[in-house]
């Protein structure tokens, strides 16, 4: 195969004058805006390795003249952060929990951080809109029913110890199972407690049941069923069950007792996130006052007024925007 | 003798399988141990029956001439049945992220996303795309040395033994056999097999080359042969592991920590750049100019970007591992490289594109050409996007969302699915001796169904994914995170949905695809064969 270079008509351009199965190449030259695109992001590549950690050594690698890390980026966003948030955080984390609603700035605050703190590490077993999963035995967070306690007091300490697991202050309880018992008296059991709260009973087997109840069940959830929150033994009179309501699911519950984990929060939250968080639940419809107490009353309306002018007025408004150099967290 | 060599492997083979299969320790593992069994059973039962029987003469067989085209014929049916396959299987995992009912509880573990997305990555990467390049490297390497298939049979085993990997890997998968490693996702035995079948291929193609009657290599060659060693170095090296028994599919990287996960990049990156880039760009090279009927735009382009290319590619795997374990230095590299190697990619689009000089016509009466055109342009697309997600910045917004998805499918959808269908639709009238196509308006339809099967995938993969990444780093005045991970899900719905319907049209035009070459094959043969020239 003779390489004749020839002149391609429809272009005017010579061809290389090889040939394979037909196919020939023009001998056109490399486009000029190509090349010097191609040279520019040459050269803006040696620059940005200059200026930019890249180029690896013996042990290490050069730095870079601006001393970027991707490490040093988001430990400074988060330094940003904490300290624009830190008057608010100290707050939070000193105030009496009693006296937290009645603060409406910080008590905003901690409900805004409360939410996010719920989306990321509640959401996945309560629900994105903390309603529950009866099938899974989550409990709802939007109703008045509290296992261990609706008031702020008890909502942190069960966020912060969990329950059945492993932190020495973990909330605790066990229902034993009845299994041992007979499938009569089971049953007869059952149709007492639906007819605590109202449900379709034969209303026979509710009175016999009633006294199976009062020895076998009464120690924990009280003689009428409405439970005790000191050892989480749940209402049973109140129409919201934790794992169904139905005959057969209490039925379930009695033979074979399940029992929900939740896990210590305390530590990997910290202290500020926990109450922010606990705001948050407290805040969701279900959340009960604190008993008042005379002393904790007068130390609440001392500690209320503290940090009130801290909070940003608008929405999208941030501290430093305000103007306010008192207030504004240090930058 | 030879002959006698051969049934004494086969039943060792057969008798170590079916060993195997009895100690197996997982369901993998047996599947495959008595597939392998009876393959090899019934390759000895063929052997012993096709044997000469001594003292008869030997049947002579004719001589070989020409052009070995058998495999090619069977790689373009392969490559048509699992596009089809890899198609359903994509379609059908883009309807369970939309409904995940889908997963069907009574399928599990079996009908599990999980599962079937390595299926489908498999399926139309290595099954699709790699039968594309066996076939296609076959034909052109073949054509342009002047030359036929080195090795004798060596060609036929590149075929099957490919086909056996894939049957092995996608079995294993269903099965809950996995490395876990993206796109590397076979287990060991697997691995060991496809280096044997790779190398062999390797030797097919290296030997045509050597026995050419050009005197110079053409530019497809160069770049199929850089995509066969390439691959074959990334294949080993990332696959390096130990098993856990000889008689199991479990087995242990030999890399742990962030160096397991550069060698992953390295290689997962180079697997977009070898094989979904150079292979592809070596058929660009031979199809393109032949069904336009015009020289190469420029050989000097595709001197220096080739080399650029090949030089580039293997040093951008660190842009997958930004903002991870893996040191600054690395990941800065691997974005300069990203960036520079934008032109290169783009040398081998000018190249393409510009050959249709003195041709332009043809994107407005030849299917096919128009089917090439737009692969070209989807090829450029992907290369500027891919450099511009490697900057820092972009993928802080663009990792870890559907923007990737998006991006992928561009161009394996756009540029690798639409030159490959072209690279069919030129081989099976030549293959079979056929006149042309049985229906050319199917091929224009199949062009239109595909388009704008790859505009809504594209399209809605961007808005969901820029949406994701920007509600995950949406913070309120105070600095708290707005959105829980699942509000990003319940909002991508719509997008998913678009996107299943996508791919649907992309299913479709590929089933037209081929019920055409299916009806081009059973053509009688007496059609008069003209010279062939494009529809006009």
């Amino acid at each position: 195969m003779a390489d004749t270079p020839k002149i391609d008509e429809a272009t005017g351009t010579e061809t290389t004058g090889h040939t394979w199965d037909g196919i020939e190449e023009l001998n056109t030259p490399l486009p000029r805006w190509w090349l010097w695109t191609f040279y520019a992001t040459v050269l803006w590549g040696l620059i940005y390795t200059i200026l930019f950690p890249a180029w690896p050594l013996v042990s290490g690698a050069t730095s870079g003249l601006l001393g970027f890390s991707t490490r040093g980026e988001v430990a400074a966003e988060i330094e940003r952060v904490e300290l624009s948030n830190a008057e608010l955080t100290e707050s939070l984390t000193t105030i009496d929990l009693a006296a937290l609603p009645a603060n409406g700035a910080l008590h905003r605050f901690a409900v805004q951080a409360g939410r996010s703190v719920f989306a990321a590490n509640c959401s996945q077993c309560h629900g994105a809109g903390a309603a529950g999963v009866v099938a899974s035995g989550y409990p709802n967070l939007l109703d008045d029913d509290w296992l261990w306690g609706g008031t702020l007091e008890e909502i942190v300490n069960t966020v912060r110890h969990g329950i059945r697991n492993d932190d020495v202050d973990s909330r605790y309880s066990e229902m034993p199972p009845f299994d041992w018992m007979e499938g009569g008296e089971l049953d007869r059991i059952v149709h007492h407690v639906r007819s605590l709260s109202g449900l379709d009973h034969d209303a026979n087997a509710a009175d016999q049941g009633a006294a199976l109840f009062l020895d076998n069940c009464s120690a924990c959830h009280g003689e009428n069923g409405l439970g005790n929150r000191d050892i989480g033994a749940p209402n049973l009179a109140d129409a919201i069950w934790l794992r169904g309501g139905t005959h057969e699911a209490i039925l379930r519950q009695l033979m074979a007792p399940r029992h929900g984990v939740m896990p210590p929060w305390g530590e990997r939250l910290g202290e500020a996130e926990v109450r922010a968080v606990s705001a948050y639940v407290h805040g969701l419809g279900g959340g009960e006052a604190q008993i008042a107490d005379p002393v904790l009353e007068t130390e609440a309306e001392d500690a209320a007024a503290v940090p009130d002018a801290t909070y940003p007025a608008e929405a999208g408004e941030t501290p430093e925007e305000t103007g306010a150099d008192d207030v504004a967290p240090a930058e | 003798m030879l002959d006698y060599f051969k049934l004494i492997a086969l039943a060792l083979v057969t008798l170590v399988a079916a060993i195997a299969a009895n100690w197996a320790r997982d369901a993998a593992y047996m599947v495959h141990a008595l597939l392998v069994m009876g393959l090899a059973a019934g390759l000895l039962l063929w052997q012993l029956r096709t044997m000469p029987v001594p003292g008869e003469p030997a049947p002579t067989r004719p001589a070989p001439g020409g052009y070995m085209d058998g495999p090619i014929r069977y790689g373009v049916i392969a490559t048509s049945l699992w596009g089809v396959v890899g198609l359903l299987a994509g379609t059908f995992i883009a309807f369970q992220l939309a409904f995940p009912a889908l997963n069907f509880d009574w399928g599990q573990p079996f009908t599990n996303f999980g599962r079937l997305r390595p299926l489908h990555t498999s399926a139309v990467i290595f099954a699709f795309g790699g039968n594309a390049l066996i076939a296609t490297s076959f034909y052109i390497v073949q054509r342009t040395c002047g030359a036929r298939l080195w090795g004798g049979n060596a060609a036929w085993f590149v075929f099957w033994g490919y086909n056996l990997f894939i049957v092995l890997a996608a079995t294993g998968y269903l099965l809950g056999a996995t490395q876990s490693k993206e796109y590397a996702e076979p287990e060991w035995y697997i691995d060991i097999w496809l280096t044997i079948v790779w190398v062999v291929y390797l030797a097919v193609f290296l030997g045509t080359i050597l026995n050419r009657r050009e005197r110079h290599i053409y530019v497809a060659n160069w770049f199929l042969l850089s995509f066969i060693v390439t691959v074959a170095m990334l294949h080993v090296v990332n696959n390096l592991s130990v098993p856990v028994s000889i008689w199991g599919s479990k087995s242990v990287q030999v890399f742990a920590g962030v160096q397991d996960a550069m060698t992953q990049w390295w290689y997962g990156h180079n697997a977009v750049g070898f094989f979904l880039t150079a292979g592809f760009l070596g058929m660009m090279y031979y199809f393109v100019p032949k069904q336009a009927g015009r020289p190469i735009y420029s050989y000097k382009l595709s001197i220096i970007h080739f080399w650029a290319l090949i030089f580039l590619y293997i040093w951008a795997g660190p842009h997958h591992l930004h903002y991870t374990a893996l040191p600054d230095w690395a990941a800065t590299l691997g974005m300069v490289f990203s960036i520079i190697l934008w032109m290169p990619s783009w040398g081998g689009m000018i190249n393409g594109l510009m050959t249709l000089q003195g041709a332009w016509d043809k994107i407005r009466t030849d299917p096919i050409i128009r089917m090439f055109v737009a692969s070209l342009a989807f090829y450029g697309m992907s290369t500027f996007e891919g450099p511009m997600m490697s900057i820092r910045a972009v993928n802080s917004l663009s990792h870890y969302t559907d923007w990737t998805i998006g991006h992928v499918h561009s161009g394996a959808l756009g540029w690798n699915g639409l030159i490959t269908f072209g690279a069919l639709y030129f081989l099976v009238p030549r293959l079979w001796g056929r006149s042309q196509m049985h229906s050319m308006a199917a091929i224009n339809t199949h062009f239109w169904l595909a388009t704008v099967g790859i505009v809504l995938y594209a399209a809605s993969m961007w808005v969901s994914g820029i949406m994701e990444g920007l509600m995950w780093r949406e913070v309120d005045q105070n600095g708290f995170l707005v959105n829980s991970f699942a509000d990003t899900v319940d909002a991508k719905f719509p997008m998913y949905v678009v996107r299943a319907l996508g791919g649907v049209l992309y299913l479709a035009g590929a089933l037209v695809m081929s019920w055409n070459i299916w009806m081009t094959i059973r053509a009688p043969e007496a059609r008069p064969v003209t010279v062939a020239t494009p529809a006009e």
